[in-house]
């Protein structure tokens, strides 16, 4: 049901998620789904009860972040395209926003059974398939709750429907719609019960043919019984027992298996495939070469694996890569650099000249990779004009357009479904094996399945920024800040294939696509809108750009700069990109000018805060962790000194893009002086993200947030010689597994129920090196201003 | 090519496989089973973890042919949605994943180590899955789930 496509795998779709789904749609008299091809446009098409009702599909705009919908998308704008009642009343829900495994698909499933007021297991959720899904751009930066559960897209669709299907009911029963509510899954009297008419009977089996009203009301949270509720996840009884379907699960009839042979060094290029090295081997299909994009193609997945092993293949001597020693300098020294001011208030100098005293320092943070468990995997179906492929992307709309480029076809003949990777956490392998899987299965004109080595996966994916960053600050008398200059260097090549790059990842690439324009410019032209989307500018100035503050502090004087470079690696969105470094400086550096001037960390943010909701988050988490309140470092007792191990407090916070999400944590360390190592002992982390829609979903992914933070922090980092990647594996990247002293972890919510709603996947994670580095100096006095905190790093600062 | 015996989850398979296949993808491929996944082909992380006669195994760096006669239990084969084994019931009630993409290396590590070790301590549970790695980072749910299960394996 979940794959209606010639070539539908014949096992059972996910369980019991989508078999719940089956269910329902059967149960619903969803007896077929069609897919009929029109104009240019794929109509999405059911059959209800035996007639057959077809859902428009009209021009819109759906996609993420201002983009263009695909024109043959759903449109945003139509409640059908949103969500369609069955003849028996049960929903079926479309959404552009994918479940990544941190639960979106339990939360939109009780967003659409809240504002429609059904039971939530007689909702179904499909996810992201372009012949039947709106176009909502990629599932990232912490944008599904703000896309889908404030007042446009699916929670408006929802709220619209009910509205009509009121009104709906009103004549039906002719009773004026004041007199009525919505109730699991009916229309009824207030008075008199017994005057009811169920969803089904009211549509029987119609579609909405409605614009979604802007204006139609959310139904209140003190009104709420499904959201804001901590409801399991449907999907945890199949992946606790193994039975669920991802991407890598999908077995198609006659699919054959590829394997990619990637360039023996970055930036080479390909000189001579020789195909008889392997054509004798068993299973053999194919070599497939375009530029320098190397593939085979073999019967079975063991037999691909030793051809590609054994394939002769030479190429081209490639030019030496910048030193890993010297990289944070060579960052800083490199031209041209695309310059970018996100505040200027243009008297930080004159501020910074005047001030009683002023404080720098300057940090570092690696390239990191967002190393999935899995591999990345996908199945590709090219048959002549048309392909169907299986996928765990992050945005199904840009993949199908950046495959029509990459095969040559046209992207209304190419349909791509979601399937559930293993974590991405950002852009992993996902989209490069897609292709890797297309233009295998185009070459040999039957479906291949592709999963990547562990090697190919983490030397070649788009890893996440790199960053060196100066702050300053100028404090007048009293120790208060007046000025704070932030001036950043990272570098960038690629980024996701959007609508029409398939270049920005390394298999579009190899096969001939450039990645974006790296477009040099300096001076960086001065801001007319502000945005804090990369948190460059830290939480405590004015924020001041087109004549208003939009910061959430209070510091007048403000600089923030940003100067990109061109990466020699693949670089892209990795949980909190930009914000978790920036992040890291700023809260690093408040925590060193608190010190400077003998303050309270808690105290000193506090002091240069203005937004409320930041200053809650900083003291609820200070309150719960019970904040031992003093300056840093704490004083010495002799004991301590003498027992070897040093412990201490950190506070970080963060107003997540300057808007989308509050958290602050406070975490504990214990610190062993002879050998330098880390111990976390407790993470306290308190989460603002607007109304909640499912607390216990939050916490989940909150506390997944605060320890992969806590990885990142202490131990992750890509790394390289002359002419490759050498983290290549879990012993050369270091995550830290379920074994490590694992921290007690503390989430605590602040419900906001009358705000917006906010993102959230990635607030935890971003303040955790703060509050550690900060912890770390509480303990020993000693200011770790490089990510990540290894032992060796800690051990030779306390040394020196 | 030979022909090669395999008992999983208590069912008997006669299968014509390349004997130097990894059991990994005879399991996947050959018979259809999801439990057991491809994580670094290196029994490094845990993800493709199965029961061999009791003990656990990394179905990923061990061939088929290693495994004649003896008893392959998957993720799937320790019990079912509807019939849970006490760990897989325990994992679900604390809701102890995200993607889950790591739960065979979890979950059936963490049964191993408790069957040899039903009194450990929650310092031994964590050195006891030293070895396997979830990216999401549900360590502490997970770890809350161990040991509800061990209490619940101890009636």
């Amino acid at each position: 049901m979940n794959n209606p496509s010639k070539n539908a795998s014949p096992a059972p779709a996910e369980i019991p998620l989508a078999q719940g789904a089956v269910d329902a749609l059967e149960r619903a008299g969803f007896s077929r789904r069609d897919f009929i091809k029109g104009t240019g446009a794929l109509i999405v098409t059911f059959s209800m009860g035996g007639a057959l009702k077809p859902l428009a599909a009209q021009q819109a705009r759906a996609g993420a972040f201002g983009e263009p919908a695909a024109p043959d998308a759903p449109p945003a704008n139509e409640v059908d395209s949103w969500v369609a009642i069955g003849a028996d009343g049960n929903v079926t829900a479309y959404t552009g926003k994918e479940e990544l495994g941190q639960g979106m698909s339990t939360a939109q499933t009780q967003l659409v059974a809240e504002e429609l007021c059904v039971p939530f297991n007689r909702v179904t959720l499909i996810m992201a398939d372009t012949s039947m899904c709106p176009d909502q751009g990629v599932t990232s930066g912490s944008q599904s709750s703000p896309a889908n559960f404030n007042h446009a897209n699916l929670a408006g669709a929802c709220a619209t429907a009910r509205e009509a299907l009121l009104q709906l009911g009103s004549k039906q029963l002719n009773v004026p719609v004041e007199q009525l509510v919505a109730v699991d899954g009916s229309v009824r009297s207030k008075s008199d019960a017994s005057k009811k008419v169920t969803y089904g009977e009211i549509l029987a089996g119609k579609k909405f043919d409605l614009k979604v009203d802007p204006s139609a009301k959310r139904k209140p949270a003190s009104e709420w019984t499904i959201l804001g509720k901590p409801i399991g996840r449907p999907d945890m009884a199949a992946m606790a027992t193994g039975t669920f379907e991802y991407a890598h699960n999908v077995r198609v009839p006659g699919m054959l298996h590829g394997m990619v042979v990637r360039p023996n060094a970055v930036g080479a290029n390909l000189m001579n495939v020789d195909e008889s090295s392997v054509s004798g081997m068993p299973g053999f299909v194919k070599v497939v070469v375009r530029k320098n994009f190397v593939g085979v193609v073999a019967e079975k997945k063991w037999q691909a694996v030793q051809i590609a092993n054994k394939l002769a293949v030479t190429w081209s001597p490639a030019p030496e890569l910048p030193k890993y020693d010297t990289f944070y300098d060579h960052l800083r020294n490199q031209k041209p650099t695309r310059d970018t001011l996100l505040v200027n208030s243009k008297d930080v100098e004159q501020k910074l000249a005047e001030a009683a005293q002023v404080v720098k320092a300057t940090y570092y943070h690696p390239y990191q990779m967002h190393g999935s468990i899995g591999s990345s995997c996908a199945v590709a179906d090219v048959q002549g004009d048309q392909a169907t492929v299986w996928s765990p992307t992050q945005g199904v709309w840009h993949q199908r357009a950046t495959l029509a480029m990459l095969l040559g076809l046209k992207g209304e003949n190419i349909r791509v479904i979601f399937k559930r990777g293993s974590g991405c956490y950002g852009i992993n392998g996902a989209d490069a094996v897609t292709y890797d899987a297309a233009l295998l299965s185009q070459a040999v004109g039957k479906p291949v399945r592709i999963q990547l080595t562990r090697r190919e996966e983490m030397a070649w994916e788009n890893y996440g920024f790199a960053f060196v960053i100066d702050e300053r600050a100028g404090l007048d008398a009293q120790g208060n800040i007046i000025a704070w200059d932030h001036e950043a260097w990272s570098p960038v090549l690629g980024n996701r294939p959007v609508y029409t790059y398939p270049g920005n990842v390394i298999t579009g690439f190899l096969a001939g696509f450039q990645p974006e324009e790296f477009r040099p410019r300096s001076p960086a032209p001065e801001p007319t809108n502000f945005s804090n989307n990369s948190n460059s500018v830290p939480s405590y100035v004015v924020g001041h750009v087109g004549g208003a503050d939009h910061g959430a502090g209070t510091v007048k004087s403000e600089r923030a700069l940003l100067h990109n470079v061109v990466s020699p690696f693949w670089t892209g969105p990795l949980r909190s990109p930009q914000r978790l470094q920036n992040t890291f400086a700023h809260e690093s550096f408040m925590d060193e000018v608190a010190a400077k001037v003998k303050a309270d960390p808690v105290e000193f943010r506090l002091r240069h805060l203005s937004e409320q909701r930041m200053i809650d988050v900083v003291k609820r988490a200070a309150e719960t962790a019970k904040w031992d309140a003093r300056p840093s470092p704490k004083p010495r007792t002799a004991s301590a000194s003498t027992a070897g191990i040093l412990s201490g407090r950190g506070i970080s916070c963060v107003a997540y893009e300057g808007d989308n999400g509050y958290s602050a944590m406070v975490a504990e360390v214990e610190v062993e002086k002879a050998t330098g190592k880390i111990t976390v002992k407790r993470l306290v982390v308190a989460i603002d993200a607007g109304p909640i829609s499912n607390p216990d979903g939050l916490k989940n992914q909150s506390e997944g947030g605060a320890l992969q933070g806590l990885s990142r922090a202490l131990g992750e980092e890509v790394t390289w010689d002359d002419h490759n990647v050498t983290s290549i594996d879990w012993k050369t990247y270091h995550s830290l597994p379920l074994g490590f002293a694992v921290p007690q972890v503390q989430v605590e919510l602040l419900d906001r129920p009358n705000e917006a709603a906010t993102g959230a996947g990635e607030t935890a994670i971003t303040v955790v090196a703060g509050a550690i580095g900060n912890a770390i100096f509480d303990a020993t006095g000693v200011r770790i201003r490089q990510v990540p905190f290894t032992a060796e790093r800690i051990k030779a600062a306390l040394a020196g | 090519m030979s022909l090669i015996t395999l008992n999983v989850n208590g069912q008997s398979h006669n299968l014509d496989v390349d004997p130097t296949t990894p059991l990994l993808y005879i399991l996947s491929d050959d018979l259809g089973l999801r439990g057991p996944k491809f994580g670094c082909g290196l029994g490094q992380c845990g993800a493709c973890t199965v029961l061999v006669d009791g003990n656990t195994m990394r179905s990923c760096v061990h061939t088929v042919s290693e495994l004649e006669n003896k008893s392959i239990t998957t993720l799937e084969g320790l019990g079912t949605p509807d019939k849970p084994h006490a760990i897989q019931k325990a994992f679900i009630e604390e809701q102890a994943a995200q993607c889950g993409y790591c739960l065979s290396g979890v979950i059936l590590t963490a049964k191993v180590f408790l069957d040899k070790n039903p009194e450990a301590t929650e310092k031994q549970i964590e050195e006891g899955m030293s070895r396997v790695l979830c990216r999401c980072f549900t360590h502490t749910r997970m770890l809350r789930a161990i040991g509800r299960a061990q209490k619940e394996m101890a009636r």
